[in-house]
């Protein structure tokens, strides 16, 4: 479970994120979309511990993330959306490594590893190092490494990026069966289809505040859109005047 | 079209400038101030040594062209290294080289840009350090106003000179090595500078010009001060230029020679530019080294940290592995040997037993006064190695804040990783240094514990120091220790270094005046309280700077 409450960032005079309230139980994957800037980057970070909040409260899994971050950020897995990574370990190191930043080690870890590679066709590379990985290499092997302790609750940016259709397709089952067996994932895409298609509610942000909320349905009846498509819905929710001015300036 | 691939360049400068304009002008002015400080000593000491010269009759302008052209000669390596270097990353490494040498940027514009750039990286500080020297020469023959022009112009052809020279091979070896091999291609680097370091030696012969009684007569000694080096070295052809101008006649033709051999440097350049950069930089781009063999370290390290906590053992596993496997970090290690061997060395140069009776005084002083020179060696090191420690995590930092890692954790390997080889370093030095004075074992014991505590300090110091002034955007671990907060460090550590053996001389010169009465050693309240006292500042300095890096480092936001 991911509680939000009344969770603000703010850089000087900057709202970045405005008080901001969501909850997601657990057994569901909540996409949490918005245009470029809009503040979520910055709330996926201040969950994963990354940012401090300026005000309002995290809750994972039970735990406050401010008060008891060690327990809390042991419920977590994080996969961001640029993967930087320790360019000169292995990518069978790095999975070791993040294991021992969790506390595990030894043949459990192993397997575990073993498991995790062979999972994103990645076993044969085990033992070079990342920095000869192309991006969609890094991005799984940072899901291997969100996974690798076995978390509650998932957090991840922009999922797909530089992954190949199979790679995408694969991930997209891992996190139904993730959801399946009661763990929780919170997911931050531009992808307004695989949105659609995968996640149980979704919320809109803009501006650093949930503009709209729901299943899509709901959504289409908040904005009265009939039977538009999420694409519209979206552009409805956060203006589309910018993708009208766009198709213009090409046109040109 | 060479304007428009500066201007980014340029206007990163400006703002770069403005930023620091904005924040209250004190980074500016304690940079500034050090400066000032740094180019008067070496104007002080030059100045002092030029005026020596002048009033030795006969042979005086001789022995202050040789310095100058000993001066040079040493740019000139220095800068031939730092060439290679820089040219690695402005010319194959960058982040601008995608977006210009995918736009339709004639080649020879790339060339002059990149060598452009490549100069300024790695001249400025040289450029900087030429004019106190410069200027001392001009003071002391009177050099007149035109004489900083004249100066410029021969110094300018030495920048360029082994800007294109390192730059060209940099380009043949990135073309000889396979893929992007730049382990190997710093490797070559690091042992060729070692190498420089002892061919300069060499050439230099140094110990000949300090003994000039060992020549058979004056006339042979003049003859050597008279030897340029080599005719072919451009450092020479700038010496006679400068000389000539200063002390007469003044020829033109160096100068002549200087420019005309630069530019004609800048077109051969050019021309193997325009012949090898496409594929260099195609295998540059190439994917790097792959299998690696990680249970070596594994093998050595598990047992040594079997007790303790899993996160700690595996970050120090992954900061030794990281450290090894990074040229541009093991590779100064070359570096580092050389400079402890030469320092040793120098210990055992000293002309303290020449008499037939040891000097104990004198003996006991040196080896008291090494322990600053000792300190400031490891302040050094730290500086290179501990420093940057935090700062090579920026990237990664979204890893370890969004794991349960706790961060003295974190600040617990670093500082034990850096503190371990720093410690052991300290010790070589020290016990070999007071062997080789033959210090007492009051000395020996002093020495010991007293730069035991210095490193535990001196090493959290940099840990701390390094998370105050982070740098996490610069990739090349080499570059951060020369940021503004590597300048704090080394004077924080300077300022401890003075403290410690401000508070020591006090027993030491008890034990001094003991021994000359030949009195036991007097363990008085003094000597207890003066050791006490060092203990509690380097305790100090440990716990402050490592409790201020950790505060710091729970409020890094990414």
């Amino acid at each position: 479970m991911i509680r939000l409450e009344g969770l603000a960032k703010t850089y000087g005079s900057f709202v970045a994120v405005d008080r901001i309230d969501l909850h997601v139980p657990r057994g569901e994957l909540f996409g949490f979309l918005g245009p470029n800037g809009a503040g979520k980057t910055t709330t996926l970070r201040m969950i994963a511990g990354i940012l401090r909040p300026t005000a309002g409260r995290i809750w994972l899994g039970g735990d406050d993330l401010i008060a008891a971050p060690m327990t809390a950020k042991r419920r977590l897995g994080f996969i961001p959306d640029r993967p930087f990574l320790y360019e000169k370990l292995t990518g069978a190191e790095f999975l070791r490594f993040v294991a021992g930043l969790y506390g595990q080690d030894g043949t459990a870890v192993e397997r575990r590893i073993d498991e995790l590679l062979e999972l994103f066709e990645l076993s044969v590379w085990k033992d070079e190092l990342v920095e000869s990985y192309s991006h969609g290499m890094r991005q799984k092997l940072i899901i291997s490494s969100a996974l690798i302790h076995r978390p509650e609750c998932i957090v991840v940016d922009e999922p797909m990026v530089g992954l190949d259709p199979k790679a995408a397709r694969l991930l997209k089952e891992i996190f139904r069966l993730f959801v399946e067996r009661g763990g929780t994932v919170l997911m931050s895409t531009h992808t307004l289809e695989i949105a659609e298609a995968m996640c149980d509610r979704i919320a809109i942000i803009q501006n650093g505040k949930i503009v709209a909320r729901g299943t899509v349905d709901e959504m289409r009846q908040q904005t009265a859109a009939g039977d538009a498509s999420l694409e519209e819905v979206f552009l409805k929710l956060t203006g589309g005047e910018t993708a009208r001015e766009l198709a213009k300036v090409l046109g040109d | 079209m060479l304007s428009l691939i500066l201007y980014p360049k340029w206007r990163t400068v400006l703002a770069r400038l403005r930023q620091e304009r904005g924040g209250g002008g004190g980074k500016i002015i304690v940079v500034a101030g050090v400066g000032l400080i740094f180019w008067t000593f070496v104007f002080g000491v030059l100045y002092r040594v030029l005026r020596y010269f002048r009033g030795v009759e006969d042979i005086g302008p001789f022995l202050a062209s040789k310095l100058l052209g000993l001066v040079l000669l040493s740019f000139l390596s220095i800068l031939l290294l730092s060439n290679v270097i820089t040219a690695l990353s402005s010319f194959f490494l960058a982040k601008d080289l995608d977006l210009l040498v995918s736009a339709p940027v004639d080649w020879l514009d790339l060339y002059l840009a990149k060598l452009g750039e490549t100069m300024l990286h790695s001249s400025w500080m040289v450029a900087l350090m030429a004019v106190p020297i410069f200027s001392a020469f001009g003071v002391i023959y009177h050099g007149g106003w035109l004489f900083p022009l004249h100066a410029l112009a021969a110094l300018l052809p030495i920048l360029i000179l082994p800007a294109v020279v390192g730059s060209t091979i940099t380009l043949i070896l990135v073309n000889v090595f396979p893929a992007r091999r730049t382990r190997d291609l710093l490797s070559v680097i690091a042992v060729g500078a070692a190498g420089g370091v002892v061919l300069l030696f060499r050439i230099i012969r140094p110990e000949q010009l300090a003994r000039p009684e060992g020549f058979n007569n004056l006339l042979d000694f003049i003859t050597l001060l008279r030897t340029p080096t080599s005719p072919l070295l451009p450092s020479e052809w700038a010496t006679k230029s400068i000389m000539g101008g200063l002390v007469g006649p003044f020829d033109p033709f160096p100068l002549a020679l200087l420019w005309s051999t630069a530019a004609a440097f800048v077109v051969l350049g050019a021309a193997v530019h325009d012949r090898l950069y496409p594929t260099g930089f195609t295998r540059s781009q190439e994917g790097a080294e792959r299998f690696v063999h990680g249970w070596i370290w594994r093998t050595v390290l598990d047992p040594v940290l079997r007790r303790v906590a899993v996160a700690k053992r595996e970050f120090v596993i992954k900061d030794v592995k990281l450290f090894f496997r990074d040229t541009t970090q093991w590779s100064q290690l070359i570096l580092l040997g050389v400079l402890v061997v030469i320092y040793l060395f120098n210990i055992r140069a000293l002309p303290l037993f020449r008499g037939e009776q040891v000097p104990f005084f004198l003996v006991t002083v040196v080896s008291f006064l090494n322990l600053g020179l000792a300190g400031f060696v490891l302040a050094s090191i730290a500086a290179r190695f501990v420093f940057p420690a935090i700062s090579l995590e920026g990237r990664q930092m979204w890893l370890l804040r969004s794991s349960p890692l706790d961060l003295r954790a974190l600040l617990w390997s670093k500082y034990w990783t850096g503190t371990v080889p720093l410690l052991i370093l300290a010790l070589v030095i020290t016990v070999f240094t007071n062997v080789l004075l033959k210090a007492s074992p009051f000395m020996m014991g002093v020495s010991i514990g007293t730069i035991v505590l210095l490193t535990l300090a001196i090493s959290a110091m940099a840990l701390g120091f390094g998370a105050l002034y982070p740098q996490f955007e610069t990739e090349n671990a080499a570059q951060i220790p020369t940021s503004f907060g590597g300048l704090v460090f080394m004077m924080t550590t300077v300022a401890l270094l003075a403290l410690v053996i401000l508070i020591e001389a006090v027993p030491v010169y008890g034990y001094l005046r003991a021994a000359f009465r030949q009195l036991p050693i007097p363990v008085n309240a003094t000597m207890i309280g003066a050791f006490a006292a060092v203990v509690l500042v380097c305790g100090a300095a440990t716990v402050v700077s490592l409790r201020v890096g950790l505060k710091r480092m729970e409020g890094f936001e990414f």
